[in-house]
């Protein structure tokens, strides 16, 4: 039945026609002011009754030679009033869009600190970061009592009872000053334990807290912390020991630290040194001719940071370590000191105190 | 150790450098110089004055005159003087109008000036020691030697001007405690010669002097007396001898006091002088004897112990042997007869003498530090010279010198020794000319046949190192020879008693080289194997807590006999045995502690006295917990070798357990008020979580019961455990522990053992298998007798639920009408998930109703509105 067809063209298929359809849809469409309005038009102007979709279906109706012509002017129309309702789509959603983020606004420099966060005490935290480096280096991390053995804390150390260095050490006596058992006054028994438990070669820090009888003042508390440094190994000598403590304070203060290492005397270390910091105030200005004084370092131009050495053979003995085989070098830090140091803490009393101010600035880490 | 240089340069010539420099040698050398003290060069305008006559003024509160004094001015000048110790004819210092005076305090000045005063023009001041800087005496004026030129400039004449170096000397070196150690060690460091001031031409030997024996040589192994009399009691010292004594920190007393202190700084031997006419029968140098007594300088009646050693005559004890003289024999102002005295005695007896007698004297600090055992002779001698010369004295012929032998001590290394332990190589000469700078007497090779090989511990007297060293076998093993061929042999000399190991005399190869040309290496790493799985732990529970709000802090861990009270102990509780210190800093809080709260408490209070309500505080600390039946004492071993097991035991046993824990205490709101309403009061519930949040960081689940501990609220506190070890308790604290502490109401607290955590951390998580397959969810409201504890119910109901069952959990608690009198209802939610499949409505019903099943029949649980 192709061939019978009606043989009277269908108005609506009419150029003139299709053009008014799309031109009453176009204008409907940049009418709508909102995206509901332009629902209506959607349905009036491109839904399935409106008059450009009948006028589509009339195309099957005409002459085969009519249909290709109508169809194209009808698709073109169709395609216009189609992108015309993408754009006024899009146009009306940004509107939207942009007036209710704008209705949304907040003031977002409201404080919100419900909850506040914690801190960690920067003696810690600094002892942390100190093990840390020399974790990076290989050491391990060794640990000991608080309440010591007198021979763990002095005679294994070569202090022996009547040494003139053991009265300097302000001693806390357990019990009676005969028990044979002290607050440790430094870290260096730990030294002691090492050595008794670990095999060698042996490369630890221990840090920890230490006793002393001192009155707290800015400068002095009676309980402090110490980073303990030892490696025993064969070979070892004193230059290993002044680049590693190099190292230590590029560490903890920045490149560019000067260090000096100066003759001193500890019985736990033979040769001993003392290694001192370049005066972080006043850069040593203050004990050139002429300079002016410097509270900081008492116009020495250094300040003392720790005491080191190679270990003295006698506490190889002690240990029951062959001196002639093997030799070490051992290191002792103040933490306390060190935080002054590296943060212009003032007084001790801060880091005492626990004063929450204090602590807080420093956050998890140092 | 105070150095005047001008009296260091009496004996080696320093080069024209800066004090400064001077300073920085010393300190390269192992003395470290504290401060630099320029003296006397603020003086100015201070003449000699000769006293032409004196107008006693009257109707004054006290006696002033006014002088006439001849100053070499064109005429003399009236000046008015309080002083009375002056005749016409003396000659005097004159501060001249203009002139400047050190004030009163250090750094202050004082200038003087022409002005009106008791009704007269006083042209100026006649100066006392005190008003020149030099010593303490102001009870008159200082009266010059008749022949003291007039006019001269008084700081000239005096020495007054001179710099001090103030020197730290290290306790291994006694022999720096005098101006020959220091001398001799700058002239070492610069390289110029050293003239010994102990180099003293002594008189031909005739014979002895007062009689003298040691008893024991263990405590004294060499004793010298000598002998002058007639020695004018009013000569006075000579200002110079007095400037010096000044500027090295001592007090000018006596012409006799103060040679003997002065030879005592000038060479570092200590010397006494003792009253010759009080002195009966000879003298013997032996220890106490029980029940003797002996009253010193300083006026204290010592009981003695048969250890100390003393100085006696026929009268029994008239000395404490280098430490401090007796009453009884004391040189007074009529004193004309000597005797001196000048010893070697044991530095290990000396010192603990002093400790026992707490006593420490400028003899004991050089004694127990190690005096030259050759210098007596030579020091006595140099003191008795001072007397005559400027006493008037009369030296009496012969010496008393009793000594016993000591064995000099040698010393064996491979000349190669000290650049291996310094690691940079030495040559020979280096060595050698090091060891010699310092006075060791160096050979090659090993020491004679015959002569005994000591390469360490001095057999005499091993105080300068460890005291229980027995002799030849710690010295096999500080041997550092080795197979080495190329030794040398080196005799330290006999001021340096510290010399003993080889070691000793590395240390003196490098410092003399200079430590600063130590190469700065680094060691090749080792293989460690980075922090423990415990150590590890202990960050992460710091972290947690500060992140959950929490602030650390280090309290000391001292506490009293009340706090243990305020926490409202029971009578019988562990935490009230404490170990006690022999020393506290405070009578008060003699007690290490038990348990962490004390200090967190005080701290909290102290943070809220500044002004801080919402505080929320952690400390990770040690406790001290004596052991039931430990021993009181902990031996001290031998050092001559390794300790066996059994002896590191014992000393072990004795100490206090001392595990490791964490304490947290909150108040005050622990979410804060603000513009978004109110905030929320720290609970129970907050410790109860923060333990919780400790405990997880040991990858373990902690199971939590009620518990009715001090110094918690006995409704609101909770033990923590894991499996059945207890870690710890949190909650609410008591009322009256509250009270006691002034804490804020409701203050809350945990205190859990870190020990105990780090034994029971569990090995790496086992990482789940995440299913994709829906959830399905079920909730359930239960009704249980008000008192069931809710995770009591919540494991009842994951262990009905099974495997299928993801999570739970509680989102309301009720109780009221609705549920009836002693019951409350718990609604869950469950979350059901299988790893294979999508799980039917059935199966999440069968999981549930079994959940509902054991809890029914654990605790009568009802379906709420079944």
């Amino acid at each position: 039945m192709s061939n019978t067809y009606d043989p009277v063209e269908v108005t609506p298929l009419h150029a003139e026609e299709v053009a008014r359809m799309q031109a009453e849809a176009l204008a409907a469409i940049a009418a709508a002011k909102d995206l509901d309005e332009l629902k209506q038009v959607r349905l009036a102007h491109a839904g399935d009754r409106s008059p450009i979709a009948l006028a589509n279906r009339e195309i099957g109706a005409l002459p085969p030679h009519a249909r290709a012509e109508a169809g194209r002017r009808v698709g073109a129309a169709r395609k216009a009033i189609n992108e015309a309702l993408a754009a006024r789509q899009a146009e009306l959603e940004a509107e939207r869009d942009e007036r209710v983020l704008r209705e949304e606004t907040v003031d977002v420099t409201l404080p919100w600190d419900r909850r506040p966060r914690g801190g960690r005490h920067p003696l810690t935290t600094l002892m942390e970061r100190i093990v840390d480096a020399f974790v990076g280096m290989g050491y391990e991390v060794a640990e000991g009592p608080e309440l010591e053995g007198e021979w763990f804390n002095f005679d294994a150390l070569n202090i022996a009872r009547d040494h003139p260095a053991r009265s300097e050490h302000d001693t806390f006596f357990v019990g009676s000053p005969e028990s044979g058992m002290v607050l440790r006054t430094q870290t260096s028994p730990v030294q002691i334990r090492a050595l008794l438990e670990r095999e060698l070669p042996v490369y630890v820090v221990g840090p920890g807290k230490t006793f002393r009888t001192d009155e707290l003042d800015a400068t002095h508390t009676p309980v402090f912390h110490q980073i303990e440094g030892l490696a025993v190994d064969e070979g070892l000598t004193m230059a290993h020991l002044k680049g590693t403590l190099d190292r230590f304070a590029e560490v903890v203060f920045g490149k560019g630290i000067r260090t000096r290492f100066r003759p001193n005397y500890f019985p736990f270390t033979e040769p001993s040194a003392e290694m001192d910091l370049r005066c972080f105030v006043c850069r040593g200005d203050s004990a050139r001719p002429g300079g002016a004084p410097c509270r900081t370092c008492k116009s020495e131009g250094w300040i003392e940071w720790g005491g080191c050495g190679m270990v003295n053979p006698r506490v190889l003995v002690a240990c029951g370590v062959d001196p002639a085989r093997y030799s070490g070098f051992a290191f002792g830090m103040g933490i306390e000191r060190t935080l002054m140091f590296r943060h212009n803490a003032a007084d001790m009393r801060d880091m005492v105190e626990g004063d929450v101010r204090f602590t807080l600035p420093f956050g998890m880490e140092v | 150790m105070r150095v005047p240089l001008s009296w260091v340069r009496e004996y080696v010539d320093l080069p024209a450098v800066s004090t400064h420099e001077i300073a920085d040698k010393l300190t390269a050398a192992g003395f470290k110089v504290e401060a630099i003290e320029s003296v006397g060069h603020e003086i100015k305008n201070v003449v000699v004055g000769e006293v032409l006559a004196i107008e006693e003024l009257t109707g004054f509160k006290k006696p002033i005159r006014y002088c006439q004094v001849e100053v070499g001015e064109a005429a003399p000048r009236g000046i008015i003087c309080g002083a009375q110790n002056f005749v016409a004819g003396d000659r005097v210092p004159v501060a001249l109008p203009g002139a400047v005076l050190p004030g009163p305090k250090p750094g202050e000045l004082f200038e003087i000036s022409s002005r009106k005063t008791y009704g007269r023009i006083s042209d100026g001041m006649i100066c006392s020691a005190r008003e020149l800087g030099v010593g303490d005496d102001h009870s008159g004026i200082l009266v010059l030697p008749a022949d003291t030129p007039i006019g001269a400039d008084v700081v000239e004449l005096l020495g007054l001007r001179d710099e001090v170096l103030e020197v730290e000397v290290t306790p291994d070196r006694g022999y720096a405690l005098s101006i020959r150690g220091i001398a001799r060690e700058l002239a070492i460091a610069f390289d110029v010669p050293f003239r010994d001031p102990a180099d003293i031409e002594l008189p031909a030997d005739t014979g002895g002097s007062y009689p003298a024996e040691i008893a024991d040589p263990t405590a004294c192994d060499r004793f010298v007396l000598r002998t002058v009399t007639g020695l004018d009691p009013k000569a006075p010292t000579p200002m110079w001898m007095q400037v010096r004594l000044t500027r090295a920190g001592m007090r000018p007393v006596s012409l006799a006091v103060d040679v003997t202190n002065y030879v005592m700084l000038e060479l570092g031997q200590p010397l006494h002088a003792f009253d010759a006419d009080k002195l009966q029968g000879t003298i013997v140098v032996r220890r106490a004897r029980e029940g003797e007594t002996l009253e010193t300088l300083d006026h204290v009646t010592r009981k003695l112990d048969p250890e100390d050693i003393l100085i006696t005559d026929d009268s029994g004890p008239i000395s404490l042997a280098g430490t401090m003289g007796g009453v009884s024999t004391e040189i007074s102002d009529t004193s004309t007869n000597l005797v001196i005295e000048a010893a070697h005695f044991s530095a290990t007896g000396i010192a603990r003498t002093s400790r026992r007698h707490n006593l420490v004297s400028e003899a004991s600090r050089r004694f127990e530090r190690g005096v030259d055992r050759e210098l007596p002779l030579y020091a006595s001698w140099r003191a008795v010279q001072l007397l005559v010369t400027h006493g008037r004295a009369t030296a009496q012929p012969g010496v008393t010198h009793v000594s016993h032998d000591v064995e000099p001590l040698t010393i064996t290394i491979p000349v190669d020794y000290p650049g291996r332990v310094a690691g940079v190589p030495y040559d020979r000469e280096t060595v050698v000319r090091c060891l010699e700078q310092v006075g060791c007497l160096v050979v090659p090779g090993r020491p004679e046949e015959g002569a005994k090989e000591a390469s360490g511990a001095r057999p005499a007297d091993p105080a300068l190192n460890t005291a229980t060293v027995s002799g030849g076998a710690l010295a096999d093993k500080l041997s550092v020879i080795g197979d080495s061929t190329d030794l040398i042999t080196v005799t330290p000399p006999s001021w340096r008693p510290d010399l003993t190991d080889p070691n000793d005399l590395v240390e003196e190869v490098i410092r003399l080289v200079g430590y600063d040309k130590l190469p700065s290496l680094l060691p090749p790493a080792p293989a460690g194997s980075g922090l423990t799985e415990a150590q590890r732990l202990r960050r992460r529970v710091g972290r947690a807590l500060a992140a959950a709000g929490f602030v650390e802090v280090l309290s000391y861990p001292f506490i009293s006999g009340k706090d243990l009270d305020n926490l409202q102990l029971e009578q019988d509780d562990d935490r009230r045995v404490t170990v006690r210190l022999a020393n506290p800093l405070s009578e008060d809080e003699p007690f290490m502690r038990t348990t962490l709260l004390p200090g967190l408490f005080k701290t909290l209070v102290r943070n809220v006295g500044r002004g801080f309500a919402d505080v929320a505080l952690f400390e990770c600390g040690s406790v001290f917990l004596p052991r039931p039946g430990a021993p009181e004492t902990a031996p001290v071993l031998a050092v001559d070798r390794r300790p066996t097991a059994e002896e590191l035991d014992r000393i072990e046993s004795a100490l206090p357990a001392q595990p490791l824990r964490v304490g947290a205490v909150l108040a005050g709101e622990i979410e804060r008020s603000g513009w978004w309403g109110k905030g929320r009061q720290a609970s129970w519930a907050d410790a109860i979580e923060a333990a919780r949040t400790v405990i997880r960081e040991a990858r373990v689940e902690p199971r939590v019961e009620a518990a009715r501990t001090a110094p918690w609220h006995p409704g609101r506190c909770a033990a923590l455990y894991v499996g059945d070890r207890l870690i710890g308790h949190a909650g609410e604290l008591h009322p009256r522990v509250i009270e006691a502490y002034g804490l804020p109401r409701r203050t809350c607290a945990l205190e859990l053992e870190l020990s105990a955590l780090e034994e029971l951390l569990s090995g790496p998580v086992d990482a789940p298998a995440v299913s994709s397959y829906p959830v399905a969810t079920q909730d359930v409201a239960l009704v249980v007798p008000a008192d069931t504890p809710v995770a009591a119910v919540e494991a009842a109901l994951r262990e009905g639920a099974g495997e299928l069952l993801e999570s739970i959990r509680l989102f309301d608690v009720y109780t009221g009408a609705q549920v009836g009198e002693g019951k409350k209802s718990l609604a869950y939610t469950l979350r059901f998930r299988a790893p294979d499949r999508t799980l039917t409505v059935e199966e999440t019903t069968a999981a549930r109703d079994a959940a509902v099943a054991v809890a029914a029949s654990r605790f009568g649980a009802t379906l709420r509105g079944a």
